[in-house]
Protein backbone atom coordinates (compact mmCIF):
# COMPACT_ATOMS: atom_id res chain seq x y z
CA UNK A 1 0.00 0.00 0.00
CA UNK A 2 2.87 2.78 1.13
CA UNK A 3 5.41 1.77 -1.89
CA UNK A 4 3.76 3.88 -5.08
CA UNK A 5 5.84 3.80 -7.52
CA UNK A 6 4.95 4.46 -11.44
CA UNK A 7 6.90 3.57 -14.14
CA UNK A 8 4.33 4.82 -16.92
CA UNK A 9 3.81 8.26 -17.45
CA UNK A 10 0.35 9.77 -17.88
CA UNK A 11 -0.66 11.16 -21.21
CA UNK A 12 -0.07 15.44 -21.84
CA UNK A 13 -3.75 15.76 -22.61
CA UNK A 14 -4.48 14.98 -19.07
CA UNK A 15 -3.51 17.64 -17.36
CA UNK A 16 -5.61 19.86 -18.64
CA UNK A 17 -8.84 18.70 -17.10
CA UNK A 18 -6.91 17.86 -14.02
CA UNK A 19 -5.85 21.38 -13.69
CA UNK A 20 -9.65 22.79 -14.35
CA UNK A 21 -10.73 20.57 -11.63
CA UNK A 22 -8.28 21.79 -9.13
CA UNK A 23 -8.88 25.71 -10.36
CA UNK A 24 -12.61 24.93 -9.59
CA UNK A 25 -11.77 24.09 -6.71
CA UNK A 26 -9.40 26.60 -5.68
CA UNK A 27 -11.07 29.71 -7.72
CA UNK A 28 -13.78 30.29 -5.31
CA UNK A 29 -11.44 30.49 -2.12
CA UNK A 30 -9.52 32.93 -4.01
CA UNK A 31 -12.24 34.78 -4.65
CA UNK A 32 -13.87 34.63 -1.44
CA UNK A 33 -10.49 35.51 -0.15
CA UNK A 34 -10.29 38.78 -2.76
CA UNK A 35 -13.42 40.10 -0.45
CA UNK A 36 -11.78 40.08 2.72
CA UNK A 37 -12.24 43.40 4.62
CA UNK A 38 -8.55 42.34 6.53
CA UNK A 39 -8.58 45.70 8.50
CA UNK A 40 -11.05 44.77 10.07
CA UNK A 41 -11.46 41.07 10.54
CA UNK A 42 -9.83 40.80 13.44
CA UNK A 43 -12.69 42.65 14.98
CA UNK A 44 -15.30 40.92 12.89
CA UNK A 45 -14.19 37.44 13.78
CA UNK A 46 -14.38 38.15 17.51
CA UNK A 47 -17.70 39.42 17.83
CA UNK A 48 -19.90 38.26 20.21
CA UNK A 49 -22.25 36.28 18.17
CA UNK A 50 -19.46 34.88 16.19
CA UNK A 51 -17.73 33.52 19.46
CA UNK A 52 -20.86 32.46 20.46
CA UNK A 53 -21.59 30.55 17.42
CA UNK A 54 -18.26 29.35 17.38
CA UNK A 55 -18.08 27.73 20.59
CA UNK A 56 -21.25 26.23 20.03
CA UNK A 57 -20.11 24.57 16.70
CA UNK A 58 -17.34 23.62 18.45
CA UNK A 59 -18.92 22.46 21.57
CA UNK A 60 -21.71 20.59 19.29
CA UNK A 61 -19.34 18.73 16.66
CA UNK A 62 -17.11 17.71 19.44
CA UNK A 63 -19.93 16.06 21.27
CA UNK A 64 -21.02 14.35 17.66
CA UNK A 65 -17.63 13.06 17.01
CA UNK A 66 -17.57 11.13 20.45
CA UNK A 67 -21.03 9.45 19.50
CA UNK A 68 -19.64 8.96 16.55
CA UNK A 69 -16.89 7.19 17.97
CA UNK A 70 -19.13 4.97 20.61
CA UNK A 71 -21.44 4.20 17.63
CA UNK A 72 -19.57 3.98 14.30
CA UNK A 73 -16.75 1.92 16.42
CA UNK A 74 -18.31 -0.95 16.47
CA UNK A 75 -20.29 -0.52 13.41
CA UNK A 76 -17.37 -0.75 12.05
CA UNK A 77 -16.29 -3.56 12.99
CA UNK A 78 -18.93 -5.57 13.11
CA UNK A 79 -18.94 -4.53 8.89
CA UNK A 80 -15.32 -5.69 8.38
CA UNK A 81 -15.11 -8.59 11.02
CA UNK A 82 -18.33 -10.35 10.36
CA UNK A 83 -20.37 -11.66 7.56
CA UNK A 84 -24.07 -12.58 7.87
CA UNK A 85 -26.77 -12.14 4.86
CA UNK A 86 -27.68 -8.67 3.78
CA UNK A 87 -24.53 -7.38 4.89
CA UNK A 88 -24.03 -5.14 2.02
CA UNK A 89 -27.23 -3.89 2.08
CA UNK A 90 -26.65 -2.91 5.65
CA UNK A 91 -23.61 -1.06 4.44
CA UNK A 92 -25.41 0.60 2.39
CA UNK A 93 -27.80 1.74 3.91
CA UNK A 94 -25.70 2.98 7.20
CA UNK A 95 -23.77 4.87 4.48
CA UNK A 96 -27.27 6.81 3.61
CA UNK A 97 -26.52 9.79 5.08
CA UNK A 98 -22.92 10.47 2.77
CA UNK A 99 -25.09 10.75 -0.43
CA UNK A 100 -28.18 11.84 1.11
CA UNK A 101 -29.15 15.58 0.52
CA UNK A 102 -28.99 17.44 4.32
CA UNK A 103 -32.31 18.85 4.15
CA UNK A 104 -34.09 15.69 3.30
CA UNK A 105 -31.83 13.71 6.70
CA UNK A 106 -33.39 17.04 8.31
CA UNK A 107 -36.72 16.04 7.56
CA UNK A 108 -36.08 12.45 8.06
CA UNK A 109 -35.05 13.23 11.85
CA UNK A 110 -38.33 15.75 12.52
CA UNK A 111 -40.44 12.63 11.40
CA UNK A 112 -39.07 10.89 14.12
CA UNK A 113 -37.49 12.71 16.64
CA UNK A 114 -40.23 15.73 16.69
CA UNK A 115 -42.96 16.25 18.59
CA UNK A 116 -45.30 15.00 16.47
CA UNK A 117 -42.45 12.42 14.82
CA UNK A 118 -42.55 8.90 15.34
CA UNK A 119 -40.37 8.66 18.43
CA UNK A 120 -42.25 11.97 19.59
CA UNK A 121 -44.95 11.06 21.95
CA UNK A 122 -42.75 8.55 23.86
CA UNK A 123 -40.18 11.20 23.91
CA UNK A 124 -42.53 13.63 25.19
CA UNK A 125 -43.82 11.04 27.96
CA UNK A 126 -40.20 10.78 29.09
CA UNK A 127 -39.84 14.78 29.37
CA UNK A 128 -37.63 14.69 26.55
CA UNK A 129 -37.77 18.05 23.91
CA UNK A 130 -35.41 17.50 21.47
CA UNK A 131 -36.25 20.26 18.27
CA UNK A 132 -34.92 23.24 18.71
CA UNK A 133 -32.73 22.40 21.27
CA UNK A 134 -28.96 21.70 21.11
CA UNK A 135 -29.50 18.25 21.22
CA UNK A 136 -31.30 18.26 17.80
CA UNK A 137 -28.27 19.93 16.40
CA UNK A 138 -25.66 17.00 18.08
CA UNK A 139 -28.40 14.59 16.56
CA UNK A 140 -28.07 16.14 13.01
CA UNK A 141 -24.34 16.34 13.32
CA UNK A 142 -24.34 12.88 14.28
CA UNK A 143 -26.69 11.62 11.37
CA UNK A 144 -23.94 13.06 9.02
CA UNK A 145 -21.02 12.55 9.81
CA UNK A 146 -21.23 8.88 11.38
CA UNK A 147 -20.84 7.30 8.03
CA UNK A 148 -17.27 8.81 7.21
CA UNK A 149 -16.29 7.59 11.01
CA UNK A 150 -17.78 4.26 9.60
CA UNK A 151 -16.03 4.47 6.02
CA UNK A 152 -12.65 5.28 6.90
CA UNK A 153 -12.24 2.79 9.92
CA UNK A 154 -14.11 -0.12 7.66
CA UNK A 155 -11.13 0.43 5.09
CA UNK A 156 -8.62 0.81 7.65
CA UNK A 157 -9.91 -2.80 9.72
CA UNK A 158 -9.66 -4.49 6.10
CA UNK A 159 -6.52 -3.81 4.88
CA UNK A 160 -4.94 -4.09 8.30
CA UNK A 161 -6.55 -7.62 7.97
CA UNK A 162 -6.84 -10.18 11.12
CA UNK A 163 -3.96 -12.21 11.07
CA UNK A 164 -2.97 -10.28 14.64
CA UNK A 165 -6.05 -10.73 15.72
CA UNK A 166 -5.77 -14.47 15.34
CA UNK A 167 -2.42 -14.94 16.43
CA UNK A 168 -3.44 -13.44 19.47
CA UNK A 169 -6.93 -15.16 20.15
CA UNK A 170 -4.41 -18.00 19.65
CA UNK A 171 -2.67 -17.42 22.26
CA UNK A 172 -5.31 -17.48 24.68
CA UNK A 173 -6.50 -13.82 24.19
CA UNK A 174 -10.37 -13.02 24.96
CA UNK A 175 -12.50 -10.87 22.44
CA UNK A 176 -12.26 -7.52 24.48
CA UNK A 177 -8.18 -8.29 24.90
CA UNK A 178 -7.93 -8.57 21.27
CA UNK A 179 -9.89 -5.49 20.69
CA UNK A 180 -8.36 -3.26 23.19
CA UNK A 181 -4.33 -4.59 22.68
CA UNK A 182 -4.33 -5.49 19.35
CA UNK A 183 -7.23 -3.98 17.02
CA UNK A 184 -7.04 -0.82 18.04
CA UNK A 185 -3.67 0.00 18.13
CA UNK A 186 -3.43 -1.64 14.65
CA UNK A 187 -5.75 0.70 13.34
CA UNK A 188 -5.35 4.16 15.48
CA UNK A 189 -4.36 6.09 12.26
CA UNK A 190 -7.22 5.34 10.51
CA UNK A 191 -9.96 5.62 13.69
CA UNK A 192 -8.02 9.44 14.37
CA UNK A 193 -8.35 10.22 10.70
CA UNK A 194 -12.21 9.06 10.48
CA UNK A 195 -12.43 10.96 13.53
CA UNK A 196 -11.06 14.37 12.07
CA UNK A 197 -13.37 13.68 9.19
CA UNK A 198 -16.27 13.68 11.30
CA UNK A 199 -15.75 16.57 13.44
CA UNK A 200 -15.06 18.34 10.10
CA UNK A 201 -18.30 17.20 8.42
CA UNK A 202 -20.13 17.70 11.78
CA UNK A 203 -19.08 21.09 11.80
CA UNK A 204 -20.14 21.99 8.17
CA UNK A 205 -23.51 21.07 9.06
CA UNK A 206 -26.45 23.29 7.54
CA UNK A 207 -29.45 21.71 5.84
CA UNK A 208 -29.94 19.04 8.67
CA UNK A 209 -29.83 21.51 11.28
CA UNK A 210 -31.72 24.46 9.65
CA UNK A 211 -34.66 21.80 9.00
CA UNK A 212 -34.24 20.18 12.45
CA UNK A 213 -33.28 22.18 14.50
CA UNK A 214 -33.70 25.91 13.74
CA UNK A 215 -32.21 28.71 14.35
CA UNK A 216 -31.76 30.53 17.26
CA UNK A 217 -28.38 32.65 19.22
CA UNK A 218 -26.65 30.20 21.60
CA UNK A 219 -28.82 27.36 21.13
CA UNK A 220 -28.95 26.14 17.75
CA UNK A 221 -27.48 28.89 15.47
CA UNK A 222 -23.76 26.85 14.53
CA UNK A 223 -21.16 28.95 12.40
CA UNK A 224 -22.51 28.09 8.87
CA UNK A 225 -26.14 29.01 10.02
CA UNK A 226 -24.87 32.24 11.68
CA UNK A 227 -22.68 32.68 8.14
CA UNK A 228 -25.68 32.22 6.35
CA UNK A 229 -27.75 35.01 8.47
CA UNK A 230 -24.97 37.26 8.60
CA UNK A 231 -24.55 37.33 4.88
CA UNK A 232 -27.64 39.07 4.52
CA UNK A 233 -26.80 42.13 7.03
CA UNK A 234 -22.93 42.19 7.29
CA UNK A 235 -21.73 40.54 4.27
CA UNK A 236 -18.06 41.50 4.98
CA UNK A 237 -18.54 39.93 8.41
CA UNK A 238 -20.04 36.92 6.63
CA UNK A 239 -16.68 36.16 4.86
CA UNK A 240 -14.76 36.80 7.87
CA UNK A 241 -16.20 34.05 9.29
CA UNK A 242 -16.12 31.73 6.36
CA UNK A 243 -12.14 32.41 6.26
CA UNK A 244 -12.20 31.04 9.55
CA UNK A 245 -13.86 28.13 8.36
CA UNK A 246 -11.69 27.55 5.59
CA UNK A 247 -8.58 27.74 7.92
CA UNK A 248 -10.29 24.91 10.11
CA UNK A 249 -10.80 22.96 7.06
CA UNK A 250 -7.16 23.43 6.29
CA UNK A 251 -5.83 22.42 9.69
CA UNK A 252 -8.76 19.54 9.59
CA UNK A 253 -6.93 18.19 6.51
CA UNK A 254 -3.70 18.26 7.87
CA UNK A 255 -5.00 16.49 10.41
CA UNK A 256 -6.36 13.70 8.67
CA UNK A 257 -4.13 13.43 5.95
CA UNK A 258 -0.77 11.05 7.70
CA UNK A 259 -3.91 8.37 7.90
CA UNK A 260 -2.83 5.76 5.55
CA UNK A 261 -6.16 4.54 4.96
CA UNK A 262 -8.09 4.43 2.08
CA UNK A 263 -11.55 5.18 1.72
CA UNK B 1 0.19 28.02 -17.96
CA UNK B 2 -1.71 30.13 -15.42
CA UNK B 3 -3.54 32.26 -17.82
CA UNK B 4 -4.14 29.06 -19.77
CA UNK B 5 -5.69 27.57 -16.98
CA UNK B 6 -8.08 30.95 -16.48
CA UNK B 7 -9.01 31.01 -19.60
CA UNK B 8 -9.96 27.41 -19.91
CA UNK B 9 -11.80 27.63 -16.61
CA UNK B 10 -13.74 30.95 -18.14
CA UNK B 11 -14.60 29.22 -21.59
CA UNK B 12 -16.15 26.36 -19.69
CA UNK B 13 -17.99 28.69 -17.15
CA UNK B 14 -19.48 31.33 -19.33
CA UNK B 15 -21.58 29.56 -21.37
CA UNK B 16 -23.07 28.10 -17.97
CA UNK B 17 -23.29 31.40 -16.96
CA UNK B 18 -25.28 32.78 -20.25
CA UNK B 19 -27.91 30.29 -19.63
CA UNK B 20 -28.73 30.73 -16.49
CA UNK B 21 -29.51 34.38 -17.34
CA UNK B 22 -31.52 33.82 -20.39
CA UNK B 23 -33.65 37.05 -20.46
CA UNK B 24 -34.37 37.27 -23.48
CA UNK B 25 -34.06 34.09 -24.24
CA UNK B 26 -33.93 33.27 -27.92
CA UNK B 27 -32.65 29.07 -27.29
CA UNK B 28 -34.98 26.69 -27.37
CA UNK B 29 -38.26 27.73 -28.76
CA UNK B 30 -38.71 25.45 -31.08
CA UNK B 31 -42.41 26.30 -31.79
CA UNK B 32 -42.00 29.27 -33.80
CA UNK B 33 -42.81 32.66 -32.02
CA UNK B 34 -39.46 33.18 -29.95
CA UNK B 35 -40.58 33.26 -25.72
CA UNK B 36 -38.80 36.16 -23.68
CA UNK B 37 -38.19 35.00 -20.25
CA UNK B 38 -39.18 37.69 -17.41
CA UNK B 39 -37.00 36.88 -14.01
CA UNK B 40 -39.02 38.03 -10.66
CA UNK B 41 -37.40 38.44 -6.99
CA UNK B 42 -40.30 38.42 -4.92
CA UNK B 43 -40.58 38.05 -1.07
CA UNK B 44 -41.25 34.60 -0.36
CA UNK B 45 -44.99 35.56 1.26
CA UNK B 46 -45.80 36.90 -2.42
CA UNK B 47 -45.29 33.02 -3.64
CA UNK B 48 -49.16 32.05 -3.84
CA UNK B 49 -50.51 35.33 -5.26
CA UNK B 50 -47.35 36.37 -7.74
CA UNK B 51 -47.32 32.73 -9.05
CA UNK B 52 -51.15 33.53 -10.25
CA UNK B 53 -50.39 37.12 -11.42
CA UNK B 54 -47.52 35.80 -13.20
CA UNK B 55 -50.34 33.15 -15.12
CA UNK B 56 -52.94 35.91 -16.35
CA UNK B 57 -49.47 37.67 -17.34
CA UNK B 58 -48.25 34.72 -19.31
CA UNK B 59 -51.89 34.65 -21.25
CA UNK B 60 -51.87 38.33 -22.11
CA UNK B 61 -48.41 38.42 -23.26
CA UNK B 62 -47.55 35.94 -25.76
CA UNK B 63 -44.43 34.31 -25.89
CA UNK B 64 -43.93 35.32 -22.58
CA UNK B 65 -42.75 33.07 -19.49
CA UNK B 66 -42.79 34.58 -15.96
CA UNK B 67 -39.87 33.38 -13.49
CA UNK B 68 -39.98 33.60 -9.85
CA UNK B 69 -37.28 33.46 -7.33
CA UNK B 70 -39.26 33.92 -4.11
CA UNK B 71 -37.31 33.89 -0.88
CA UNK B 72 -36.68 36.42 2.35
CA UNK B 73 -36.41 40.15 0.58
CA UNK B 74 -33.06 40.52 2.34
CA UNK B 75 -31.96 37.25 0.63
CA UNK B 76 -32.69 38.48 -2.31
CA UNK B 77 -31.47 42.29 -2.40
CA UNK B 78 -28.44 40.36 -1.74
CA UNK B 79 -28.72 38.26 -4.29
CA UNK B 80 -29.50 41.31 -6.87
CA UNK B 81 -26.65 43.09 -5.59
CA UNK B 82 -23.97 40.39 -6.56
CA UNK B 83 -26.00 40.14 -9.73
CA UNK B 84 -28.30 37.86 -9.59
CA UNK B 85 -30.22 38.11 -13.30
CA UNK B 86 -33.93 40.08 -11.71
CA UNK B 87 -35.71 41.60 -13.98
CA UNK B 88 -38.10 43.16 -11.25
CA UNK B 89 -37.93 43.29 -7.66
CA UNK B 90 -40.97 42.94 -5.21
CA UNK B 91 -40.06 43.30 -1.55
CA UNK B 92 -42.27 43.17 1.35
CA UNK B 93 -40.73 46.00 3.40
CA UNK B 94 -39.50 49.09 2.10
CA UNK B 95 -36.01 48.96 3.89
CA UNK B 96 -35.02 46.40 1.72
CA UNK B 97 -36.45 47.75 -1.60
CA UNK B 98 -34.47 51.32 -0.14
CA UNK B 99 -31.14 48.58 -0.29
CA UNK B 100 -31.99 48.51 -4.04
CA UNK B 101 -32.85 52.17 -4.73
CA UNK B 102 -29.23 53.41 -2.58
CA UNK B 103 -27.06 50.56 -4.92
CA UNK B 104 -28.47 52.64 -8.16
CA UNK B 105 -29.91 49.11 -8.95
CA UNK B 106 -33.60 50.41 -9.00
CA UNK B 107 -35.16 50.87 -12.60
CA UNK B 108 -37.38 53.70 -12.02
CA UNK B 109 -39.15 54.71 -8.57
CA UNK B 110 -40.57 51.55 -6.32
CA UNK B 111 -43.77 51.84 -6.43
CA UNK B 112 -45.85 50.20 -3.18
CA UNK B 113 -48.67 47.75 -4.26
CA UNK B 114 -49.96 46.19 -1.67
CA UNK B 115 -49.84 46.01 2.25
CA UNK B 116 -49.52 43.11 4.94
CA UNK B 117 -50.35 42.70 8.40
CA UNK B 118 -49.28 40.48 11.43
CA UNK B 119 -50.95 37.24 12.51
CA UNK B 120 -50.23 34.47 14.48
CA UNK B 121 -50.27 30.83 13.33
CA UNK B 122 -50.68 28.08 15.15
CA UNK B 123 -51.52 24.48 14.17
CA UNK B 124 -54.76 23.77 13.85
CA UNK B 125 -57.05 24.30 16.62
CA UNK B 126 -54.54 26.41 18.42
CA UNK B 127 -53.72 23.22 21.09
CA UNK B 128 -51.86 26.14 23.57
CA UNK B 129 -54.84 27.97 23.63
CA UNK B 130 -53.02 31.23 22.31
CA UNK B 131 -55.76 34.32 22.10
CA UNK B 132 -53.24 37.49 21.70
CA UNK B 133 -50.23 38.82 20.86
CA UNK B 134 -48.74 38.63 24.47
CA UNK B 135 -49.74 35.62 25.42
CA UNK B 136 -46.81 34.68 22.83
CA UNK B 137 -44.66 35.42 25.96
CA UNK B 138 -45.82 32.61 28.07
CA UNK B 139 -43.57 30.50 29.39
CA UNK B 140 -42.92 26.71 27.44
CA UNK B 141 -45.00 28.03 24.62
CA UNK B 142 -42.49 26.94 21.90
CA UNK B 143 -42.60 30.17 19.33
CA UNK B 144 -40.94 30.41 16.12
CA UNK B 145 -40.35 33.83 14.60
CA UNK B 146 -38.51 34.95 11.46
CA UNK B 147 -35.32 37.11 12.35
CA UNK B 148 -35.02 40.53 12.92
CA UNK B 149 -33.24 41.06 10.01
CA UNK B 150 -36.00 40.00 7.63
CA UNK B 151 -39.32 42.05 6.95
CA UNK B 152 -41.76 39.79 8.97
CA UNK B 153 -38.80 40.05 11.60
CA UNK B 154 -38.86 43.54 11.87
CA UNK B 155 -42.08 44.01 11.86
CA UNK B 156 -42.65 40.76 14.81
CA UNK B 157 -39.87 43.29 16.66
CA UNK B 158 -41.38 46.70 16.21
CA UNK B 159 -44.60 44.77 17.33
CA UNK B 160 -43.35 43.31 20.73
CA UNK B 161 -41.62 46.36 21.63
CA UNK B 162 -44.65 48.61 20.93
CA UNK B 163 -46.59 46.35 23.01
CA UNK B 164 -43.95 45.96 26.04
CA UNK B 165 -43.41 41.59 25.29
CA UNK B 166 -40.55 40.33 25.31
CA UNK B 167 -40.62 37.41 22.89
CA UNK B 168 -38.33 34.37 23.64
CA UNK B 169 -38.79 32.58 20.20
CA UNK B 170 -37.20 29.11 20.09
CA UNK B 171 -35.77 29.83 16.94
CA UNK B 172 -35.38 32.80 14.33
CA UNK B 173 -35.98 31.56 11.01
CA UNK B 174 -35.02 33.35 7.76
CA UNK B 175 -37.98 33.86 6.23
CA UNK B 176 -42.20 33.86 6.95
CA UNK B 177 -42.34 30.65 4.66
CA UNK B 178 -39.94 28.78 7.25
CA UNK B 179 -41.94 30.14 10.05
CA UNK B 180 -45.08 28.57 8.66
CA UNK B 181 -43.37 25.60 8.24
CA UNK B 182 -42.34 24.99 11.75
CA UNK B 183 -46.15 25.36 12.53
CA UNK B 184 -47.33 23.43 9.71
CA UNK B 185 -45.08 20.33 10.90
CA UNK B 186 -46.41 20.81 14.28
CA UNK B 187 -42.69 21.60 15.97
CA UNK B 188 -43.49 25.18 17.19
CA UNK B 189 -47.03 26.08 18.90
CA UNK B 190 -46.99 29.32 17.68
CA UNK B 191 -45.56 31.29 14.60
CA UNK B 192 -45.71 34.97 13.90
CA UNK B 193 -46.47 35.40 10.15
CA UNK B 194 -48.72 37.62 7.63
CA UNK B 195 -52.47 37.59 7.81
CA UNK B 196 -52.13 35.96 3.81
CA UNK B 197 -49.25 33.87 5.05
CA UNK B 198 -52.22 32.18 7.24
CA UNK B 199 -55.11 32.71 4.63
CA UNK B 200 -52.90 30.57 2.48
CA UNK B 201 -52.25 27.39 4.58
CA UNK B 202 -55.82 27.07 5.13
CA UNK B 203 -56.43 24.31 7.38
CA UNK B 204 -52.86 23.45 8.14
CA UNK B 205 -53.01 25.98 10.63
CA UNK B 206 -55.44 28.11 12.59
CA UNK B 207 -55.07 31.93 12.96
CA UNK B 208 -54.72 33.99 15.88
CA UNK B 209 -55.83 37.65 15.11
CA UNK B 210 -54.67 40.24 17.67
CA UNK B 211 -55.96 43.96 17.64
CA UNK B 212 -52.96 45.57 17.64
CA UNK B 213 -52.20 43.82 14.47
CA UNK B 214 -53.58 47.75 12.65
CA UNK B 215 -50.52 49.10 14.20
CA UNK B 216 -47.65 47.48 12.28
CA UNK B 217 -48.17 47.96 8.60
CA UNK B 218 -45.66 46.49 6.12
CA UNK B 219 -45.78 47.51 2.76
CA UNK B 220 -44.57 46.27 -0.30
CA UNK B 221 -43.05 47.89 -3.28
CA UNK B 222 -42.22 46.63 -6.59
CA UNK B 223 -39.53 48.08 -9.06
CA UNK B 224 -37.64 46.87 -12.43
CA UNK B 225 -34.48 45.92 -11.77
CA UNK B 226 -31.84 48.57 -13.53
CA UNK B 227 -30.14 47.31 -16.43
CA UNK B 228 -32.47 44.70 -17.35
CA UNK B 229 -32.47 43.47 -21.02
CA UNK B 230 -36.24 43.20 -20.68
CA UNK B 231 -37.24 46.75 -19.63
CA UNK B 232 -40.38 47.30 -21.29
CA UNK B 233 -41.63 43.67 -20.24
CA UNK B 234 -40.51 44.59 -16.28
CA UNK B 235 -42.65 48.07 -16.88
CA UNK B 236 -45.36 46.10 -17.85
CA UNK B 237 -45.40 43.37 -15.37
CA UNK B 238 -45.25 46.59 -12.72
CA UNK B 239 -48.18 47.82 -14.02
CA UNK B 240 -49.68 44.67 -14.06
CA UNK B 241 -49.62 44.55 -10.29
CA UNK B 242 -51.02 47.33 -9.44
CA UNK B 243 -53.34 47.20 -12.06
CA UNK B 244 -57.01 45.64 -12.15
CA UNK B 245 -55.98 42.07 -12.25
CA UNK B 246 -53.04 42.18 -9.36
CA UNK B 247 -54.82 43.99 -7.26
CA UNK B 248 -57.87 41.54 -7.18
CA UNK B 249 -55.40 38.30 -6.39
CA UNK B 250 -53.94 40.18 -4.24
CA UNK B 251 -57.14 41.48 -2.79
CA UNK B 252 -58.32 37.74 -2.65
CA UNK B 253 -54.94 36.29 -0.80
CA UNK B 254 -55.65 39.53 1.94
CA UNK B 255 -53.79 42.16 0.95
CA UNK B 256 -54.42 45.59 1.94
CA UNK B 257 -54.33 48.10 -0.55
CA UNK B 258 -51.26 50.63 0.04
Amino acid sequence: MATRQRQVGLPAWIFVPAALGAALVLLPLVGMGSRVEWGSFFELVTSDSALTALSLSLRTSLVATVLCLLLGVPMALVLARTSFRGQGLVRSLVLLPLVLPPVVGGIALLYTFGRRGLLGSELDALGIQIAFSTAAVVLAQTFVSLPFLVVSLEGALRSAGARYEEVAASLGARPTTVFRRVTLPLVLPGLVSGAVLSFARALGEFGATITFAGSLEGTTRTLPLFIYNLRVVDPDAAVAMSLVLVVVAVLVIAFARPGRSTW
Amino acid sequence: MKSLVLTAVLALTLPLAACGSDSDGDAGGGSGGETTTLTVYAAASLTATFEEIGKKFEAEHDGVKVEFDFGGSSNLVTQIQEGAPADVFASADTANMDKLVDADLAGGDPQDFATNTLEIATPPDNPTGVASFQDLAKKGLQLVICAPEVPCGAATQTMADNLGVTLKPVSEEQSVTDVLAKVTSGEADAGVVYVTDVTAAGDAVTGVTFPESGDVVNTYPIAPVEGTDAEDLADDFVEFVLGDTGQSILADAGFGQP
